[in-house]
């Protein structure tokens, strides 16, 4: 393959794995830990503790802004995995983000029960509103808490799992794959756009009331889901360090510079790549699910290729890789955009793409790259 | 493995002629590479050395001809990914070796084991396989360098750990395409130094430009011309072959 682009092939990734067992040196886990303290506790303590005429006491909107960012973190570690570590780069993630929203997103409706505005016990409102008299068969059991949280992950995964078994086999790689993952999320944003797909069409769902009958609306609630969020993230931190430190790592990382050479020695890349980007789109779901009951909302704007490719510009921007690197990619992309979409709307796209030209022509492994030369020098 | 007879011929090819839309790239060829053999293939460019390599690593097949390795293994019945498993390790004319991991990875990365995904996830490094890497390690004289990462190897060291990895994996018979393309003389003499200590242990079959090289390494020569066995025997018998001369080395 010819394809050197910038963009698709990382200049040689990750200082090479520190001896020994530990996941990290002893001062990085003070600066995770301290991290996920602040949001943990930290965060939580200032926004149900501090009076609101308190200076520092947080707003609704803070908790729910650092929350999504936590979702929207999580994701791009998940994308690290497949295109910093394999070299996969996916312009469709947020497929599966909004799949896991989605599979959320049907036990919260249902959950809203007599309280929707046509009251109907069983239908949600936009089934009322087409005059719709029964429920689909693919809504069957979704006011089962259980049955939707496994849909979270079973569904984004199964979908990555026969997608990537297609497209692996057949050997597509490179721009080719990604233009393919591109045309995956924009076709599924249609076909959710449609009423009769039967789920919301345009719309999406909103208008959630509780899950597992806590209020959505009370700050504890809210608080809640922003620890579940943040230690989801730290627990995919965790998985994705332990992997990438396996030898099963070390694979990947050879699939990304040489895939003839790896299948020369012997593994079969195809079943290599599947798993990993089946896992990458199984935790994707999981984010899509802490991020629906967070913002309240699900539509299929959700699929649309501008969030895909931003998920891979976080990663750009954080450093590929890394897995601390697109953390932190994704916090400053989505701090960003929350200002700047407020301040100066007309300027968020031209700054977007800015940043990604500047780290992928000056910055190759990304601010992290940055920090981490400064702080050796 | 599946030497059965350890005296027969490592690689036997008989009457083997593969075409491409009518161009004869080899044309009723004949080879045998007998056990711990050091064989020199060359031959002006277009004579069918790669499409020869093609041949026995399975990426083309013959339209006619016998290409048996041992004597168990039938080559232009198996796929690929069996030859290598069968024991037949080549080593492509452009070093490729994973930039991003160190020597020592990367010759782990190429030991003989389980790689499938769920054993290669639980894998950890064994004191024998240590050993063994060590001992390639010393064999292509890259000891000192375990930690490095090989991306900031030289060009002639990238050609070594490919090597290397491929001795890891224990082979039977090795292939190498132009392995001193681009080397420094030093590198050149270094290589085959490392080629004469394989030999014997393994079988090796080098496709090489370089004349002074050939002089060098070779026991044993075969002049490839439009697809046919030119000539083949020592160094010294080749270099007065009149056609040789004609052909080739006149040039």
């Amino acid at each position: 393959m010819s394809t050197a682009t910038v963009t698709l092939t990382p200049s040689v990734a990750a200082p090479p794995s520190p001896p020994g067992r530990r996941l990290y040196p002893r001062k990085v886990w003070a600066v995770i830990l301290s991290a996920y303290g602040v949001l943990a506790v930290a965060i939580p303590v200032l926004h149900l503790a501090v009076p609101a005429s308190s200076p520092l006491h947080l707003s609704d909107y803070t908790v729910t802004l650092v929350g999504k960012i936590l979702c929207y973190a999580t994701v791009a570690l998940a994308m690290d995995l497949v295109w910093g570590y394999t070299g996969i780069l996916s312009l469709g993630h947020g497929l599966f983000f909004a799949l896991g929203g989605y599979a959320m997103g049907m036990y919260l409706m249902r959950a809203i029960g007599r309280d929707g505005v046509y009251g109907d016990p069983v239908l949600p409102d936009f089934m009322v509103f087409l005059d719709w008299k029964e429920l689909p068969w693919y809504w069957l059991g979704s006011e089962r808490f259980l049955q939707q949280a496994l849909l979270v992950v079973a569904v984004p995964g199964l979908l990555a799992f026969v997608f990537g078994w297609f497209a692996f086999r057949s050997r597509i790689r490179g721009v080719y794959f990604s233009i393919i993952t591109q045309a995956l999320t924009y076709a599924s944003m249609l076909l959710f756009f449609r009423n009769q797909t039967g789920f919301g069409g345009n719309n999406g769902f909103t208008d959630f009331k509780r899950i597992l009958g806590f209020p959505l609306a009370s700050p504890r609630t809210r608080v809640v889901l922003l620890m579940l969020s943040a230690t989801l993230l730290m627990s995919v931190l965790v998985l994705c360090r332990v992997l990438v430190l396996s030898k099963l790592g070390r694979v990947l990382t050879a699939i990304r510079d040489a895939e003839d050479r790896v299948r020369f020695c012997g593994y079969d890349p195809v079943s290599f790549k599947l798993f990993v980007w089946t896992l990458s789109a199984c935790i994707c779901g999981i984010a899509g699910a802490l991020y629906v009951p967070q913002v309240g909302i699900i539509n299929p704007s959700e699929m649309s290729p501008a969030n895909s490719v931003e998920i891979a510009i976080a990663v750009a921007l954080g450093g590929r890789g890394t897995l601390l690197g697109p953390i932190l990619g994704a916090a400053l992309l989505h701090g960003a955009k929350s200002v700047l979409t407020v301040a100066f709307p007309e300027l968020w796209l031209f700054v977007l793409g800015l940043s990604f030209i500047v780290v992928t022509r000056w910055l190759p492994r990304g601010v992290l790259g940055l920090l981490w030369r400064e702080g050796r020098s | 493995m599946n030497l059965d007879t350890p005296a027969g011929p490592v690689l036997y090819l008989s009457g083997v002629t593969v075409t491409f839309d009518g161009f004869r790239a080899l044309d009723s060829l004949s080879l045998l590479v007998e056990p711990g053999e050091l064989r020199c293939v060359i031959g002006p460019n277009g004579a069918g050395k790669t499409t020869l390599m093609d041949v026995i690593t399975g990426r083309t097949r013959p339209d006619v001809g016998d290409v048996q390795y041992g004597e168990a293994n039938d080559l232009t019945r198996m796929s690929e990914a069996e030859i290598v498993h069968a024991g037949i390790g080549r080593k492509f004319q452009k070093p490729t070796i994973f930039r991003a991991h160190t020597v020592f990875e990367n010759l782990e990365l190429a030991l003989k084991m389980d790689k499938r995904v769920l054993p290669t996830l639980r894998a950890r490094g064994t004191p024998e396989q240590e050993a063994r890497i060590d001992e390639v390690l010393a064999l292509i004289g890259l000891r000192g360098k375990a930690r490095t990462l090989a991306d900031l190897l030289s060009h002639g060291e990238k050609q070594w750990l490919e090597i290397g990895m491929l001795l890891v994996q224990e082979p039977g018979l090795l292939l190498l395409d132009e392995p001193v393309a681009g080397m420094s003389d030093e590198e050149t003499a270094r290589t085959g130094e490392l080629l004469h200590s394989l030999a014997g242990k393994h079988s090796l079959v080098v496709v090489e430009h370089d004349m002074h090289f050939v002089d060098s390494i070779a026991r044993k020569v075969t002049v490839l011309h439009e697809g046919r066995v030119l000539a083949e025997g020592p160094m010294d018998v080749i270099r007065e072959d009149k056609q040789v001369i004609d052909v080739y080395l006149g040039r």
